[in-house]
C-alpha cells in the first residue's frame, strides 16, 4: 500500500465522518483535527476505522504522535511495513 | 329635561298612573280582570280606579282567564281598547288558547283585515314566596309566538309609559309586571309619560362584558355590576326590555365592544330567552366573541316555597358576579 | 384508543414536519417501536411509539406544514379493541382560542400556536392576540404571508431554538456556580491500563468515566438530577444525562444517554458513540431529546479549563469539564505536576444551594479517585 493509498483511505474515512470537508482543503502539516474541527470521538472513530480496515493495532499511546495528516500517513505507512516483516 | 322634577313613587303607583292616564286620554280604554273592581287588583295596581271610572270601564270579571280574554279580544275587534288584566302568568295558561290561537293570528286568518288591538297585563316571576303555581316567568313562552309583541317592565318609566305605546300598537301586546317590583321604590319625573317599545335599554356602559337581562334580574344585574366594577371589571348592563321581536341590534352592538355576553333570566334554562339570545349572539357575533356565551337562569324545578329555597332557585348577585369574573379573568 | 401526538423535544418546540410514517393502519406496534419521521427546527427525529397494538388510524398525511406539538398524529387500538381503520381524516387538534381571538390572528397572520394563553380554561383570548401582534411588530418574528414552504432544520433554525431556550433559562433561572479542581492522575493511570488491555475499537475516551462518576454522583445527590416544574423540583427517577454534543456547522443538541448510572463503561462508551454519531447523521429518536435529568458539557477538546454553563429548563443543573492538563497540583507538602480537571456546577438556586452543590462536586471528586469502582 502506497503513501497515496493510505492518504486516500483517510479520505474516504473522513468524508463519512465530517462529509463537508474537502479533501483538498486539509494541509498536510496543520494539526489535523484543528483542520477537521473533529472532537476526541470522532479522532478516534478515524482511528478505529483505520485500524480496522488496515488491519493494525494503534495503542493509546501512540495517539500523541498522531498530529498532522503527514504524522498519521507516515505512521500507517510504518505500521504496515513493521506487519510484513 | 334638565331640571325636571321627579317625584317620589312605587312601581305598583307607577303602573297605575299608566292606567289612569290610558282611562283618561281615550274613551275606549277599559280594564277588565279578576279584583280589578272593588278589590283593587291583586297587586293594587288599579286601586282607586272603580271610583273614579265606574263599573263601565273598570270591570271585575269571573274567575274565568278564558272567558275574559276571549271578551277581551272581541272587545277590541269592536273597535275598543281593552286592556285584560291577568293575575299572573301562571294562569294565563288557561286562556292560551285565547292568547296564541285567536289573539295572535287573527290578522293572519282574516287575510289582513282585523288587527286586534288588544294589551294583557300580567304579573310574572317568582321572590315573594308564592309558590310553584305563582310564581313562574313564563314569558318566554310567549316571546316564542309570532303576532303578539312582549314587553317586560323593569323600571318605574316602564312601569308608567309601556301601556300607552302597547295601546297604540295595532296589534295583541303582552306586557309583564315582574310581581316582586310593585312594592319598589324610586323618582320618577312628575311628567313622565309614554315611553318607546321598539327597542332594549342600555343601563350602564362597560368594555369588558355584557350583561343581557330583562325584568326584576335587572337590578339583580345592576348590584353584580357595581360589585364588579370595584374589582375592575366593566359591565355593559342592558335591558331588554321587549322580548318579542328582540332588538338584537342592541346586545350585537354590545357583544362586538365587550366579546364576552352573560345572560340573566329568571325562565328555566331549556328552550329559554336565554337560549334565543345566546344563538343569535353566536350566528351573528361568533368572530367577536372571545368567551363562549353564558346563561344564569333559575334552577329547573317548580319554584319552591321556602324563602331559602326559592332563593336558591332564583338567580343571585353572588352567582353572576362570580360567572362574569370567571368569564373575563379566566 | 391511545392517540400517538406530535411530541414536544423540549420547552422551546412549538411545532414540527411529520416527514414520513413507518407504518401504515393495521400495522401491529409495540412500545418503543419508531414510527415516524419528523423534522424540527433542531433537525430530523425518529419517532417512537409508547403504548403497543394496532396502528388505527393515521390522521396526519406526510409533507405538509407545521403540525403543533400535541398534535393527535395516528390513533391506536389495544389489543382488545377493535381498529376502525377509518380514512384518514383531517385533524389538527384544534388550538383553544376564542372566535374573536382566531379572527384577529387570521388577519395579522398570527400563528395561535405561538401564543400563550392566558383566557379562561386555557383559551387563547383577543388580548393575547394583541400582545402577539405587538410582539411580532417589534421582533418580526410572525411568519410572512407567503405559501408555507417546508422549512428545512437549519443552522439558523437550531441556531434560534437555542436562543429561545437559552434566553428562557437566563431570564427565568438564577444561577449559581461553583468549580473544584480534581486531580485525575488515579483515573487516567486506570484508563490507560484498560485501554492497553482492549482492542482501539473498546477502549475508553476519559469523558466517559466523568460521565459515569457524575451519574453515580446524581445517585447519591439526586436532588440536581430534577425538573423544576409548577414551582417545586421534581426529581427524575432515571440518570439520564444530556451530553451536548456540537454540531459541524455549528449549534449543538444535547441527546441524552440513558441510565447512565447503570451503565458498564464499556457499555457507556458505546452508547456514547451511537449517539454522538445520531446526533451528527440526524437520526435521534424523539424520546432522547426529553428524557434528560441534567446536562454535561465537555469542552476539554478545545483546550479550554474550565464550562460555566446555561442550564437547559426544565432541568435544575449543568456539569461541566474543561480540558484535563498538567498543573502544578501541592499535597503532603510537595508539589507534582498531575493532571488536573476543572470540573463546574451551575445549578438552578431555586431548586437547591450552594451546600449541595459543593457536595456533589466533593463527591464527584471522590468517585473519581476510584476509577475502578466506576
Amino acid at each position: 500500500m502506497t503513501e497515496a493509498d493510505i492518504r486516500t483511505l483517510i479520505f474516504e474515512i473522513i468524508v463519512q465522518i465530517a462529509p463537508e470537508i474537502d479533501s483538498a482543503d486539509i494541509s498536510a502539516t496543520e494539526n489535523l483535527r484543528e483542520e477537521l474541527d473533529i472532537d476526541s470521538f470522532d479522532f478516534l472513530k478515524l482511528l478505529i476505522a483505520l485500524s480496522e480496515q488496515l488491519s493494525i493495532e494503534i495503542p493509546e499511546q501512540d495517539y500523541e504522535r498522531l498530529i498532522s495528516l503527514n504524522d498519521l500517513v507516515t505512521y500507517l505507512k510504518d505500521r504496515l511495513s513493521e506487519n510484513k516483516t | 329635561m334638565m331640571g325636571e322634577q321627579r317625584l317620589k313613587t312605587t312601581y305598583q303607583e307607577a303602573v297605575r298612573s299608566g292606567l289612569r292616564d290610558a282611562l283618561l286620554r281615550d274613551e275606549r280604554v277599559f280594564l277588565m280582570g279578576e279584583d280589578v273592581g272593588c278589590y283593587g287588583g291583586c297587586f293594587a295596581a288599579s286601586k282607586g280606579l272603580l271610583d273614579e271610572f265606574g263599573p263601565e270601564r273598570i270591570r271585575d270579571t269571573p274567575l274565568s282567564e278564558s272567558t275574559f280574554t276571549g271578551a277581551g279580544i272581541g272587545a277590541a275587534l269592536g273597535g275598543m281598547r281593552p286592556i285584560v288584566e291577568i293575575m299572573t302568568v301562571n294562569f294565563s295558561l288557561l286562556a292560551l288558547d285565547q292568547i296564541v290561537n285567536n289573539a295572535a293570528t287573527y290578522l293572519h286568518m282574516s287575510g289582513g283585515q282585523f288587527n286586534v288591538q288588544l294589551v294583557i297585563r300580567m304579573a310574572t316571576g317568582g321572590g315573594k314566596q308564592l309558590a310553584a303555581q305563582h310564581s313562574h316567568s313564563l314569558e318566554g313562552w310567549y316571546a316564542h309566538i309570532p303576532g303578539i309583541k312582549i314587553l317586560c317592565a323593569a323600571t318605574l318609566e316602564d312601569a308608567r309609559g309601556m301601556l300607552w305605546s302597547a295601546l297604540q300598537d295595532p296589534d295583541p301586546v303582552l306586557i309583564f309586571e315582574p310581581s316582586v317590583l310593585y312594592p319598589m321604590e324610586g323618582e320618577l319625573a312628575a311628567d313622565a309619560g309614554a315611553v318607546a317599545i321598539d327597542r332594549a335599554r342600555l343601563h350602564r356602559q362597560g368594555k369588558d362584558l355584557t350583561l343581557i337581562s330583562y325584568g326584576s334580574c335587572l337590578y339583580k344585574c345592576l348590584d353584580a355590576a357595581d360589585t364588579l366594577a370595584a374589582e375592575g371589571i366593566e359591565t355593559e348592563l342592558i335591558d331588554l326590555r321587549v322580548l318579542r321581536p328582540l332588538d338584537e341590534q342592541t346586545f350585537l352592538t354590545s357583544v362586538e365592544k365587550t366579546h364576552r355576553a352573560l345572560i340573566v333570566d329568571e325562565g328555566w334554562r331549556s328552550g329559554s330567552l336565554a337560549a334565543e339570545i345566546s344563538a343569535r349572539i353566536m350566528e351573528q357575533a361568533f368572530y367577536n366573541l372571545d368567551a363562549p356565551v353564558e346563561r344564569i337562569c333559575s334552577a329547573e324545578v317548580p319554584m319552591p316555597y321556602a324563602k331559602h329555597m326559592e332563593e336558591a332557585a332564583l338567580p343571585q348577585v353572588e352567582e353572576i358576579v362570580k360567572t362574569a369574573r370567571r368569564m373575563v379573568r379566566g | 384508543m391511545a392517540e400517538f401526538i406530535m411530541p414536544s423535544l423540549g420547552a422551546d418546540m412549538k411545532n414540527g414536519i411529520l416527514v414520513d410514517w413507518r407504518v401504515k393502519p393495521g400495522d401491529q406496534v409495540k412500545r418503543g417501536d419508531i414510527i415516524a419521521d419528523i423534522e424540527t427546527d433542531k433537525g430530523g427525529f425518529e419517532v417512537e411509539v409508547y403504548s403497543d397494538g394496532v396502528i388505527d388510524r393515521l390522521l396526519v398525511e406526510p409533507g405538509g406544514d407545521k403540525i403543533p406539538v400535541g398534535t393527535v398524529l395516528a390513533t391506536i387500538a389495544s389489543a382488545t379493541e377493535q381498529p376502525t381503520f377509518a380514512p384518514a381524516q383531517s385533524t389538527e387538534r384544534r388550538i383553544k382560542a376564542s372566535p374573536a381571538a382566531r379572527k384577529l390572528a387570521a388577519e395579522h397572520q398570527i400563528d395561535l400556536s405561538r401564543v400563550s394563553a392566558s383566557g379562561a380554561g386555557g383559551a387563547i383570548t383577543l388580548a393575547d392576540i394583541e400582545t402577539a401582534i405587538k410582539t411580532a411588530t417589534q421582533e418580526q418574528i410572525n411568519p410572512p404571508s407567503a405559501p408555507p414552504e417546508r422549512p428545512k432544520a437549519s443552522a439558523e433554525g437550531l441556531r434560534k431554538a437555542i436562543a429561545a431556550a437559552m434566553s428562557l433559562a437566563n431570564r427565568e433561572i438564577p444561577h449559581y456556580y461553583l468549580a473544584t479542581e480534581i486531580d485525575m492522575s488515579r483515573a487516567l493511570a486506570w484508563q490507560e491500563e484498560y485501554n492497553r488491555q482492549h482492542p482501539i475499537s473498546e477502549r475508553l475516551l476519559p469523558v466517559v468515566l466523568l460521565l459515569k462518576a457524575t451519574a453515580l454522583a446524581l445517585t447519591r445527590i439526586p436532588e440536581l438530577n430534577a425538573y423544576w416544574v409548577d414551582g417545586k423540583p421534581v426529581i427524575r427517577p432515571e440518570v439520564n444525562i444530556g451530553f451536548a454534543v456540537a454540531l459541524r456547522g455549528g449549534g449543538l443538541i444535547t441527546p441524552a444517554l440513558a441510565n447512565v448510572d447503570r451503565l458498564s463503561l464499556a457499555q457507556l462508551m458505546s452508547a456514547m458513540s451511537d449517539l454522538i454519531s445520531r446526533t451528527r447523521a440526524g437520526k435521534l429518536r424523539a424520546s432522547e431529546l426529553t428524557s434528560a435529568g441534567i446536562t454535561v458539557t465537555s469542552l476539554g477538546d478545545l483546550g479550554v479549563r474550565s464550562v460555566f454553563g446555561v442550564i437547559y429548563p426544565p432541568q435544575v443543573a449543568l456539569v461541566g469539564f474543561g480540558r484535563i492538563s498538567e498543573r502544578p497540583w501541592a499535597e503532603n507538602g510537595a508539589i507534582s505536576a498531575r493532571p488536573i480537571l476543572t470540573a463546574t456546577l451551575a445549578a438552578d438556586h431555586r431548586a437547591s444551594d450552594g451546600h449541595l452543590g459543593a457536595r456533589f462536586l466533593d463527591t464527584l471528586d471522590k468517585l473519581l479517585q476510584e476509577p475502578e469502582k466506576l
